[in-house]
């Protein structure tokens, strides 16, 4: 069993990203479950920069990681309030029928 | 070194088996659970690696905050799931070709990605060794100092994702009977008690 390196760290994250993707493509028509796609695509990016920051010694990778976290919550409570606010006028959260604002 | 490994494969396990049970989960309440699960065993890796103050914001921020909004949508919405699942095989192979690409693609990239041995001295800012200082402590020296401009940045993309949401989510409803303390203070005893004489037997008409 090999020490532990960068390249593991990578390779989980690259696995959990492209979960995040395929999560996206199968949950087409759940928005929940899409943003909870979103989030473990997040995560993911996260542990790229802090197993960066870790390996190449530089503290700045877990700076932006703290940013990225704060930006993702943003994003998750507007997320859903956006979509309470849509159930509560449509009564449901199917994706095909948001097509409203298409010109 | 070996007890490092394991905990790696451990923690790494666990996360992937729960980042694809939050994509295939019949049930959004149990995708979310598991989504919790997943955030701890981030956070354990996060530690593993040595970064304790963001694997601790973690926990605190996706498992205390955001998963439990999830879950509150999840379960305030009374959502039929099921119909919402029709058409979850029909996406499966076009799903799984894309994630196959790209998986390879990422993983060509990480398993080609050599550190330049000049590149090793070009660190903006170096991690102190952890006898002399803690994680924590690193972090807050430098995030309220150089980087105090982006933490303003942050704190003020929270304070308009506050307000977004209440504006968002707030409604007044019809026909409700709020208090108004202004409407109460203002109303006049003349205007609205009165005094009658009742006579006897006779009653108010």
């Amino acid at each position: 069993m090999a020490a532990v390196g960068l390249g593991h760290y990578l390779v989980v994250a690259a696995i959990l990203f492209t979960l995040g993707v395929i999560g996206i493509f199968l949950n087409r028509k759940n928005v929940i479950v899409i943003l909870m796609s979103i989030e473990l695509m997040l995560l993911a990016v996260n542990i790229n920069l802090v197993a960066f920051s870790v390996f190449l010694g530089d503290l700045v990778g877990q700076v932006f990681s703290l940013l990225i976290l704060t930006v993702a919550a943003a994003e998750a409570a507007i997320g859903l309030a956006i979509l309470v606010v849509y159930f509560r006028n449509r009564g449901t959260i199917a994706v095909q029928d948001i097509n409203v604002m298409r010109g | 070194m070996i007890f490092e490994s394991l905990v790696f494969y451990l923690f790494s396990t666990i996360l992937l088996v729960c980042g694809v049970m939050v994509i295939t989960m019949r049930n959004p309440v149990h995708s979310v659970l598991f989504l919790v699960v997943g955030f701890f065993q981030a956070a354990g890796l996060f530690i593993l690696m040595g970064a304790e103050f963001l694997a601790l914001i973690l926990v605190i921020v996706y498992v205390g905050a955001v998963s439990v909004l999830f879950l509150f949508v999840v379960m305030m919405l009374d959502v039929d799931f099921a119909t919402l699942r029709r058409g979850f095989f029909a996406y499966l192979p076009a799903g799984m070709l894309v994630g196959a690409v790209l998986l390879t693609e990422l993983v060509v990239i990480a398993g080609s990605w050599v550190v330049l041995p000049e590149a090793s001295g070009n660190v903006a800012l170096a991690i102190p060794p952890a006898s002399e200082m803690t994680n924590t402590e690193a972090l807050g020296r430098v995030l309220y100092t150089e980087y105090v401009y982006l933490f303003q940045a942050s704190g003020v993309v929270l304070l308009i994702a506050m307000i977004g949401a209440i504006v968002l989510t707030l409604r007044t409803r019809d026909g409700v009977r709020r208090q108004s303390v202004p409407e109460q203070f203002a109303r006049d005893p003349k205007e609205v008690v009165e005094v009658r004489k009742v006579p006897a037997r006779g009653g108010l008409s």
